[in-house]
């Protein structure tokens, strides 16, 4: 059974990864990164991450997806209408560099996984392991064992907003 | 942990069949007649003008900005509330516990109120408003004796 929803999943975030992949439309691809983040979060969730799954759904299809959205919306698509058109295209499509990042992401991963010792869920790769809870075991190490850079994030976190908002001020004037 | 997600995969796969049977029923039962004025975009009776494909304001963007940074906290918000009011973690401390988690929270929160004002105050957050253009018309006629007209016939 678990099996079958890990697949069904899988497909569902390779299927829409190569939609974002291939259209020429950005608003499609912008839709179909939210089936991409949602079959994340649910292999998250298979792999017994229940915790960064929830966040995947609250930063990643909550907050980040409406932001590429709002990006798509704020687009000034002028060089579309003679064409009688609504949707915004790509023109560039870099296959050659896209081919040697994906070499590049390809080797890193193989060479990440052959150092990676997987003795334990060797003889039943696909047999579920019952997982416990994580999200109280984060809370007790983030209060005590990192503290600190719990805090050194706050500041980041602050310093982004800070600059986010001077940025966009700036087209002022 | 995986059986309480799967009630989650639950309600997913009923939302899922729920509409797909319900637009099948929908389309079995209704009358299929459309013309052009049947077909045209409602919009609150308004006959549509124009593009709805419009630019929006940029300010939209540093509010969805703003918004993504905040739910950032709000993912370290909730494991430290799960923990918080431990009460094994509050009796093995003798309470300091809870008061070492809320000041360290209040201290990341007030950091990014911090931030949040600063941006505030130094008016990053305003509203940028649409010029609004004056017509340039000097009258010969000066504007009391408009007023005038405007008394005798009230």
């Amino acid at each position: 059974m678990i099996q079958f929803v890990f697949i069904a999943f899988m497909v569902l975030t390779l299927a829409s990864a190569l939609v974002v992949l291939l259209t020429k439309n950005v608003l499609y691809a912008a839709f179909s990164l939210l089936g991409t983040f949602l079959g994340v979060s649910a292999l998250y969730v298979l792999a017994g991450a229940d915790f960064l799954a929830v966040a995947q759904i609250l930063v990643y299809v909550g907050g980040v997806l409406v932001l590429l959205i709002f990006g798509v919306m704020l687009t000034n698509q002028q060089g579309n209408k003679s064409r009688g058109r609504n949707d915004i295209t790509t023109e560039s499509s870099n296959r050659v560099l896209g081919v040697f990042v994906m070499l590049g992401f390809s080797a890193t991963l193989l060479y990440t996984f052959g150092r990676a010792r997987f003795l334990t869920i060797q003889d039943s790769l696909f047999e579920a392991v019952e997982p416990t809870s994580t999200t109280q075991t984060i809370g007790v190490e983030l209060m005590t064992n990192y503290v600190l850079p719990f805090e050194v994030s706050g500041v980041l976190l602050m310093a982004v907003l800070i600059g986010a908002a001077y940025l966009s001020t700036k087209t002022k004037n | 942990m995986l059986s309480e997600f799967g009630y989650i995969l639950l309600f997913i796969i009923t939302a899922i069949v729920f509409t797909a049977v319900i637009l099948f029923v929908a389309k079995l039962l209704r009358p299929n007649r459309p013309n052009v004025e049947k077909l045209t975009t409602y919009e609150s009776g308004e006959e549509p003008d124009g593009n709805a494909n419009v630019r929006f304001n940029i300010r939209f963007y540093v509010i969805a900005l703003l918004f993504v940074l905040f739910d950032l906290e709000l993912v370290f918000l909730f494991p430290w509330a799960t923990v918080f009011g431990n009460e094994t973690l509050n009796n093995s401390t003798d309470g300091l516990w809870g008061w070492f988690a809320i000041v360290e929270m209040f201290i990341f929160v007030g950091i990014l109120i911090l931030g949040l004002a600063y941006a505030w105050i130094k008016g990053h957050l305003d509203w940028v408003r649409p010029e609004v253009q004056e017509p340039q018309f000097k009258s010969p006629v000066p504007i009391s004796k408009y007023e005038a007209i405007n008394k005798k016939y009230s």
